[in-house]
């Protein structure tokens, strides 16, 4: 490789890591801010193809590649490192924005990594720079969710590492390829992908550490390491009709997760994980309009997430408290985050001239041209469910449900000006999708604004709020949790480790006490002989060695004559 | 407290639900004015997406209640 190099993109946000903490007071709000913009025109500075190569243990690596698909992802990860920032503006623990900026840089590596080896370095490095941001939520089970965060990722990371050695002595090539789901190596890829997706089994560690962060933190967290993921099998594993399958799934988990639970970040949570699963599913399908369907709502969905948890964020921050059952009526004192809660509810329901409107629905369509009746009907459904769960249920029971007593400030600045920034830029992608169809990796061919389309999705919508109003008795909000995945290593397997102790305890017990009792005689007989007092081990007089010497000599003598 | 914001007067909620239901009538009636695009007979139907997200939802949110019957448990299992 000849090409130039270019300076990889990623790096600077990474380097901004050791530079942030360093800073004080408007100089560091001006590399907060200034960092990602100069990260986004760098993004655009690198030519299309392969630039520069690394050479490590014989492969050469290619960490800065672009195309229309990377750069989409890096430029809205780019994006989002900008509005996180500013509206983290105010957070004291400055480890927490550091981990994030590596975090950040992370993604755009990965979103330009050429070769899977570049794609572990900078996978790993997410996985790292986010367990500090889980972990600076500061209370102690904040520091118990991020080793259990921290485990599952390296768990994932050792997958992937293991699928792509395996993939690279199958194929002798490191360059990161549409692949098959269809030997042992890109099987184990798939799974070390589909972990960082959120996907069955192993959904639960999402909404177990995220709503753990503090109220900056999960605004990083919901943007970066699902999306990512969606990246790589939109590179990796387009048309594998098993994602299909993990897609629909996800679908509905988060759904049905979301609309049990009372904790307002977890609900956004779970719906991260139902948002991604439109995603698996558009890529599971595999056609051009699905993967610019999973693409486009992946670059949506970060938006109008990030604003709904910067909105749960600002309510956070004001009044220090995450349950629904606590909140409510908070529309009275905080009316501008809740408009801002509402456009990013909307956004998130594939409301008509909301971002979610443009994007959702070419997975949708795209299920409906491949005939695949069933994924077109269960998508439906679940584009109400959307509604439901997130698009009424976290404004209504934060904002609006009945008056909770708490009237807290309206949120400061910093996080109006971020919270305002997304929810333009939500609106205006709903209302003009011209110049996100022509980031998309494909040319696009769909028109999302016609009259049936349009009513169509407004029934779907306002029955499915209907819904939500007759049978708002059975949505009472409890002071519970509910059981997922992470029951079985927080719960069953440390109880099946104390089991185990407990059978094998008296079986061990009696092995090492019967050793250490031969053990204990063996040294007995051993001091008895060699000891201070043993036969063997005693200090004799001159006169007995004289006679034993005597004695030894005699023998000699009479052996050698015989 | 005595809470007297207009928008939680019951006067106020009477009437959104009087409107609320006006307009998804009116909405559902919408479909005789278009000829919709269908792509598998059932969905270019009258009032198609009206009853199927109402019937969805409603069977999404029992059915997540079915389901809790089983899995909720108190906010603090995992401290216990």
């Amino acid at each position: 490789m000849t090409a130039e190099w270019t300076f990889p993109p990623g790096l600077l946000l990474i380097l901004g890591c050791f530079l942030v903490p360093v800073l004080r007071g408007w100089a560091r709000t001006g590399a907060i801010m200034i960092l990602p913009a100069i990260t986004l025109w760098l993004v655009w500075q690198v030519p299309d193809g392969v630039n520069g190569s690394l050479d490590f243990l014989g492969y050469s690596l290619h960490p800065v590649t672009a195309d229309p698909l990377s750069r989409l992802f890096a430029t809205i990860f780019s994006i989002m490192t900008f509005a996180g920032g500013l509206f983290a503006l105010n957070q004291n623990r400055i480890a927490e924005i550091a981990a994030a900026f590596a975090y950040a840089g992370g993604a755009v590596g990965v979103a330009m990594a050429g070769d899977l080896i570049s794609v572990f370095v900078f996978w790993e490095l997410m996985a790292i720079g986010s367990t500090v941001v889980v972990w600076c939520g500061g209370t102690e089970s904040a520091g118990r969710a991020a080793q259990r965060y921290l485990l599952v990722h390296l768990f994932g990371g050792v997958v992937l590492m293991i699928g792509i050695i395996a993939y690279i002595s199958d194929t002798g090539s490191i360059a990161f390829t549409a692949m098959q789901a269809d030997s042992l190596a890109t099987w184990l890829i798939l799974i070390g992908f589909l972990i960082n997706a959120g996907a069955p089994p192993f959904s639960a560690w999402l909404p177990d550490a995220y709503p753990e962060a503090s109220w900056s933190g999960a605004v990083f967290l919901s943007a970066f390491t699902t999306k990512t993921a969606v990246y790589v099998l939109i590179r990796g594993f387009p048309g594998n009709e098993i994602l299909i399958f993990i897609g629909v799934y996800m679908i509905f988990y988060g759904i049905i997760y979301a609309l049990l639970e009372n904790d307002m970040r977890r609900i956004l949570a779970y719906s991260i994980i139902n948002q991604v699963g439109f995603m698996v599913t558009g890529i599971g399908i595999g056609t051009e309009m699905a993967l610019n369907g999973a693409a486009a709502h992946a670059f949506a969905h970060i938006i109008y997430k990030a604003l709904l948890l910067m909105s749960a964020g600002a309510v956070l921050y004001r009044t220090n408290t995450r349950k629904c059952s606590d909140l409510g009526g908070l529309f009275r004192t905080m009316p501008y985050t809740t408009i801002m809660g509402i456009v990013g509810a909307l956004a998130i329901s594939s409301f008509p001239w909301t971002s979610g409107f443009v994007s959702k629905s070419m997975v949708s369509q795209s299920a409906a041209d491949m005939h695949l009746t069933w994924v077109w009907f269960l998508l439906t459904a679940a584009s109400a469910g959307v509604f439901l769960h997130a698009g009424i249920k976290f404004p209504w029971f934060v904002f609006f449900q009945k008056d909770s007593g708490l009237r807290p400030k309206e949120a400061p600045m910093s996080m109006k000006l971020s919270m305002g920034l997304f929810a333009a830029l939500s609106i205006v992608i709903g209302l003009f999708p011209g110049p996100l169809y022509v980031l998309l990796p494909f040319p696009v061919d769909y028109v999302p604004y016609t009259v049936p389309h349009v009513v169509n999705q407004l029934q779907l919508l306002l029955f499915s709020g209907l819904a939500f109003f007759v049978l708002l008795g059975m949505m009472k909000r409890t002071l519970t949790i509910t059981l997922d995945t992470d029951w079985f290593y927080r719960i069953a397997l440390p109880w099946a480790g104390r089991r185990l102790a407990y059978a094998f305890g008296p079986i061990d017990q009696y092995i090492r006490t019967g050793f250490l009792n031969k053990f204990e005689r063996t040294m007995d007989e051993v001091f008895k002989h060699h000891g201070p007092h043993g036969a063997l081990a005693r200090t004799w007089t001159i006169g007995s060695t004289v006679l034993w010497v005597a004695i030894l000599l005699v023998l000699y003598l009479l052996v050698y004559y015989i | 407290m005595k809470d007297d914001h207009w928008l939680v007067r019951p006067a106020t909620i009477r009437k959104m639900w009087i409107f609320g239901i006006a307009f998804l009538v009116l909405l559902t009636l919408a479909d005789l004015t278009f000829k919709g695009y269908s792509n598998f007979w059932i969905d270019g139907t009258f009032g198609f997406y009206s009853w199927y997200g109402f019937i969805t939802c409603a069977a999404m949110v029992i059915g997540a209640k079915a389901l809790g019957i089983f899995l909720k448990r108190g906010d603090d299992y995992y401290d216990r």
